[in-house]
């Protein structure tokens, strides 16, 4: 298979002398939905102005299908397009205009360029609003304008770096379906998020980065499996005043109708119920407490071991 | 990226360049219309016809050309800095960089953005000048080509003024304590013939006086300076105004961290 990106040992450290990048690896093959994720600061945005020539690399290696960035960029630009995260097209252009120049900068006629400028436009559900100047765009459309703006040239490799922060859920959604719809016929997807659920549902891969360093390089399957335990919220059909012992069991009474239980991976969520069940307890439903990536990510950058290393120290999972 | 591409994305920004600066038609094409008006009013009709003939001419004739040239390079100037800083300060000069487009097509590009407002105007102006003289053409291929390359000059200097801009108080610092006192100072108001030995000696250092004069000399056929080392500075300074202007912007400066 093709490597969209690769990385390797990527360093960059500003004039302030801010160490951004320690000197990272990886690698982005053609046709994946690639997580980069991080807490602020990580690095995440400094990778990508170094992939996107935004800003300029201390030292490493940039491959964009197979073009070294040193050797020809402009070859390794007309493959990239890029959704920043800040609004930064001219917000006193129409937006049909945005997308047009786009497309203009990559060589494209201004004919067909502004047939594409429609057709992405359309695609986006911003046709409407075409000839509305930019500024006067509401924050979900800014973002579609940018997206519709990233993809007028069909790059094989679209990098969106927080392209939902600051959308409701509905535009978010639609923007998910769509994002997926373009990976499906053939485009490769690095996207940064800090909803973690949208990385979770979307990606395949993932890279996670803190301090400048690679911190998790994997599938999603795979980090996702590397999670020890899960906490769920139990909803309860009759109130609950004390809770009864549960042995084996990590559970919560966080209120008369709400339990909170800890599964541990080798458990059985079924041994739960059926302890609930013999005390009289009805579940009426049931919910993580928190994302899955999240719980992960959270160990992952606070910089305690995983959870998988605490299993191998001997770490004890005690029950309630 | 082939020829034809590079050609088509130069275009596209020469078009976007010249719309910006024609939607604010009433910030940037009115304006020196009015302000013209005004000189030839006061200079030309008021005070002129006190002053009489300067160099074989009427007053308000020898002043147009040089009131033309002041506005062209005004214009000129102060479209690229003002498009270039605004691109940085809104960030859509990213949309650019991202993309494979060379940068001496990206500098070209707003070059002729600002030769495109600074023309206009010229050209505006000029008509405001038919209102007030009989403006008569001695050597129009002179004419034409001083103007464009004093435009093309002065718009690789707001270039570069736009470049290391950091706030909008950087982008009027230049046209207000440099610009405007080199182009009064540059003979547009008077011949340095007019002035002791001294002044002429330091009136030479100012480049404008070589753009003012070869155009007037394009118009009535009288300059102070030789019109080859007229040709010869601007060239000169178009050379190493590009010159700095893609350095800075291989270097990325002010543009990429």
């Amino acid at each position: 298979m093709t490597t969209a990106l690769s990385i390797r040992d990527l360093k960059k450290t500003y004039a302030n002398g801010l160490v951004a990048l320690k000197g990272i690896d990886l690698d982005v093959e053609q046709g994946d939905f690639f997580a980069l994720l991080g807490p602020n600061g990580a690095g995440k945005s400094t990778t990508i102005g170094i992939i996107t020539s935004l800003i300029n690399k201390t030292a490493g290696k940039v491959s964009i299908f197979g073009t070294d960035i040193d050797a020809d960029f402009a070859t390794a630009k007309g493959f990239l397009g890029l959704v920043p995260q800040e609004f930064n097209f001219n917000g006193f252009e129409p937006a049909e205009e945005v997308v047009a120049n786009q497309a203009g900068y990559y060589g494209i006629d201004r004919a067909q360029a502004f047939e594409r400028a429609e057709h992405y436009l359309r695609q986006l559900g911003l046709w409407d609003k075409r000839r509305e100047i930019g500024r006067n765009l509401s924050g979900g459309m800014k973002r579609r304008l940018m997206i519709a703006r990233a993809l007028v040239h069909e790059p094989k490799l679209l990098i969106l770096d927080e392209p939902t922060a600051g959308v409701d859920i509905e535009i978010r959604r639609s923007m998910w379906k769509f994002l997926s719809e373009i990976n499906a016929r053939g485009t490769t997807i690095i996207l940064t998020t800090h909803y973690l659920e949208e990385a979770e549902s979307l990606c395949r891969n993932i890279a996670i980065i803190n301090g400048g360093a690679i911190v998790e390089h994997s599938s999603m399957k795979q980090l996702l499996a590397k999670l020890q335990t899960e906490t769920f919220v139990l909803d309860l059909r009759a109130p609950l005043m004390q809770l009864p012992v549960l042995p084996g069991h990590r559970v919560n009474l966080v209120d008369e109708f709400t339990l909170e239980a800890e599964i541990s991976k080798e458990r059985s969520i079924n041994a739960l119920f059926s302890d609930l069940a013999a005390n009289g307890i009805e579940v009426l439903s049931m919910r993580n407490k928190s994302n899955r990536l999240e719980q992960l990510f959270m160990n992952l950058v606070d910089g305690n071991h995983f959870p998988a290393k605490h299993h191998e120290t001997g770490a004890p999972e005690s029950s309630a | 990226m082939t020829p034809r591409q590079k050609y088509v994305a130069f275009k596209t920004i020469v078009i976007k360049e010249v719309l910006r600066f024609a939607r604010i038609w009433l910030q940037t094409v009115l304006p020196p219309m009015i302000t013209t008006a005004l000189y030839f009013v006061i200079f030309g009709n008021l005070i002129g016809s006190q002053i009489g003939d300067m160099q074989g001419v009427r007053y308000m004739e020898y002043i147009v050309p040089g009131l033309i040239m002041m506005a062209v390079i005004t214009n000129s100037y102060a479209n690229v800095v003002s498009s270039f800083y605004g691109s940085k300060f809104q960030r859509h000069i990213e949309e650019m960089l991202v993309s494979p487009v060379p940068n001496y097509i990206i500098l070209l590009g707003f070059m002729a953005g600002g030769v495109a407002r600074g023309l206009t105007v010229g050209v505006a102006v000029t008509g405001v000048a038919l209102f007030f003289s009989h403006l008569q053409v001695h050597n129009i291929a002179v004419a034409v080509s001083v103007v464009v390359l004093t435009s093309i000059l002065f718009s690789l200097g707001g270039f570069i003024n736009g470049v290391y801009a950091k706030s909008f108080d950087d982008i009027s610092i230049v046209p207000t304590f440099i610009l405007t006192p080199l182009t009064y100072l540059g003979g547009v108001f008077y011949s340095i013939h007019m002035l002791p030995s001294f002044w002429q000696h330091v009136s030479r250092v100012n480049p404008i006086l070589y753009m003012v004069n070869a155009f007037r000399y394009g118009f009535i056929g009288v300059s102070d300076i030789s019109l080859y080392v007229s040709y010869g500075i601007i060239l000169a300074f178009i050379a190493v105004l590009f010159t700095v202007a893609l350095w800075l912007l291989d270097k990325g400066h002010g543009i990429r961290s």
